[in-house]
């Protein structure tokens, strides 16, 4: 591919920018960064605008925003699930955790996984729901890394650098880690809510753009859709004894949006608003994001209608990244040079933000509920606040050895497992937001039950969310994370009745009624 | 279980809430090309205003909360 100057420069300007902005970031409503809250949480200072900055920038990742359009390119109907997913989202958002935020802030609780430690007693149980938010969320860490190749590949920046005699593989990505590692250890959570102003910034300006300028060229949306197939263009009915794509579609939209806020980083984000009414109003306007990922995952159609995957010139990204690279073929074709650096940016630093609040939350987890718990119970704030320092540069390495090493492959089938898994907490969390009756081992049984189902249903699969059930003789194609969270709660309920017949929980509550409200 | 919020879940909030799911999850009501919105297909288009429509409710319930917790 053609390296072109200016969108190199405009690129790599708006990167040093959001760099030195990382560095910065520490200064911006300053704190003592000695303290966990105040590195892992920002201070929980964060006013409804910050906190829809830095929410938007991290639920709404540069993966998706590559993954999805790449999903309509290939699949049409099918990659559309997003926005059922997104519109669901928020109504459990505005619903559940204002109470979540509510006990946190009254108990001074950093992790989701404190919250459970409080409310059951259990720390076998605690520690389930910690590893399960850092197993989650590693592979997703090393997800936002396939985004960022593909537009430095698309820009024609080199991937091994060679210095002498010495050649270093995947260069850009170490130079791009290294400053989020330093800035992240240096600022905290402060850091990715600042960049996420600016980069939310570009991403709006992207889309307007996008969404304006693409169908203006390629002959408005009736021409765009006209030239998707028509056969994908809508989900296969359902047939006889199946019910088909549309089942598919339906619990796919339901299981990630359950899932979703479960994630250690939409916690940390949600934990560190400064009010319970931010939580609210974020449900509320946080939608506008969803907005954009509609736009976006519409460029996957524009893609077609432009023809770029027959286009010579894109065949090299293609042969790298796939139809990931739809979109940066998209818009290396539409835009003029020095807009196709700030798209690309757009798409770079977005990769960044949720990369260091997915660390962040990882290293509070880890500092939280197994550092403190089992290792070093008498650790002062600022050796908690150190250890979170370097578990989040642990966190990283590990994400970019991931990407590094193995195949692409992995951290996208594992990335698919984690959603699984983290929604195997939802008992735990979302029920134990309103009753404390659950008794700790049926939870703890219920969520092994479901990582054990929905690990071995998604390995059936190949690796493919949806594993078909068959229900009374009609086959029901379902994502494998509800389907084998329905276990874990019935699992639950069924081994709390049993507990309670043999012998009454102990009371170990640590939170109140009032706490919640 | 994850409609109900405060102290006091009124029936209508409830309903509110629960209505994007009731929407979204429908897909065979959807699942159609006609009628197109200046060449858009119905599930496209459709599924978008749903975008709008989930935050306008949750702005309602909001605003009723408020009301009711602040009444001056």
């Amino acid at each position: 591919m053609n390296a072109d100057p200016a969108a190199i420069a405009v690129f790599l300007g708006l990167c040093l920018l959001v760099t030195a902005l990382g560095f910065v970031a520490a200064r911006w409503r300053r704190g003592d960064l000695d303290h966990l809250h105040e590195w892992g949480l920002g201070g929980r200072r964060f006013g409804a605008i910050v906190t829809w900055f830095l929410l938007g920038g991290d639920l709404y990742t540069a993966y998706t925003f590559v993954a999805v359009p790449a999903l309509m390119f290939g699949a049409g109907a099918m990659g559309f699930f997003a926005v059922p997913y997104t519109v669901l989202v928020y109504p459990i958002l505005f619903a559940v955790f204002p109470r979540l935020w509510s006990v946190a802030h009254k108990h001074g609780y950093v992790t989701v996984a404190d919250f459970v430690r409080g409310r059951f007693g259990s720390g076998a149980l605690a520690l389930a729901v910690a590893a399960t938010g850092i197993f989650a969320t590693m592979p997703y860490i090393a997800l936002q890394l396939v985004g960022m190749e593909a537009v430095i590949a698309g820009l024609g920046i080199p991937m091994t650098f060679v210095i002498g005699d010495l050649a270093i593989p995947d260069a850009p990505l170490l130079i791009a880690f290294a400053a989020l590692a330093a800035y992240t250890y240096n600022s905290g959570l402060r850091a990715p809510a600042l960049i996420a102003i600016v980069k939310d910034g570009l991403l709006y300006v992207t889309v307007v753009a996008a969404i304006v300028v693409i169908p203006a060229e390629l002959g408005g949306y009736g021409k765009i859709f006209a030239s998707v197939d028509s056969k994908s263009l809508l989900l296969p009915p359902a047939g006889a004894g199946n019910l088909g794509a549309q089942s598919a579609y339906a619990t796919l939209a339901l299981g990630s949006a359950l899932a979703l806020l479960l994630y250690p980083h939409s916690i940390t984000g949600l934990l560190s608003s400064a009010s319970r009414d931010a939580v609210k109003r974020n449900a509320v306007f946080l939608p506008a994001y969803s907005l954009a990922l509609a736009a976006i995952a519409l460029l996957g159609y524009m893609a077609i209608a432009a023809g770029v995957k027959s286009a010579p010139e894109y065949a090299a990204g293609f042969a790298g990244f796939g139809n990931n690279f739809a979109v940066p073929a998209l818009f290396l074709k539409s835009f003029p040079a020095w807009f196709v650096g700030v798209a690309f940016a757009a798409i770079a630093i977005g990769a960044l933000v949720p990369a260091a609040i997915m660390s962040i939350a990882c290293a509070n987890l880890f500092t939280r509920n197994i550092y403190r718990e089992y290792i070093r119970s008498d650790c002062s704030p600022k050796q908690e606040s150190s250890v979170a320092k370097l578990a989040s540069l642990v966190v990283k390495l590990g994400a970019l050895i991931f990407i590094v090493e193995l195949p692409m492959k992995y951290a996208i089938n594992l990335q698919l497992l984690g959603g699984v898994w983290i929604i195997q907490t939802f008992p735990a969390v979302a029920l134990g937001l309103y009753t404390r009756k659950l008794h700790p081992n049926a939870l703890l049984f219920g969520w092994a039950s479901g990582i054990a189902a929905g690990t071995w249903m998604a390995a059936q699969s190949g690796f493919k969310p949806i594993y078909e059930l068959v229900v009374l003789g009609t086959s029901v194609p379902c994502y494998a994370a509800l389907s084998s969270l329905v276990l874990n709660l019935a699992v639950t309920l069924t081994l709390c009745a049993v507990f309670a017949l043999v012998a009454p929980k102990p009371a170990h509550d640590s939170t109140l009624a009032e706490d919640y409200v | 279980m994850e409609e109900r919020t405060d102290k006091r879940p009124s029936r209508f909030r409830y309903a509110l809430l629960a209505a994007p799911f009731v929407a979204m999850l429908a897909v065979p009501s959807y699942n159609r090309i006609d009628p197109q919105l200046a060449g858009v297909p119905f599930f496209y288009w459709y599924q978008l205003l749903w975008i709008g429509l989930g935050a306008l409710l949750l702005a309602l319930v909001r605003r009723a909360e408020r009301r009711r917790n602040d009444p001056s």
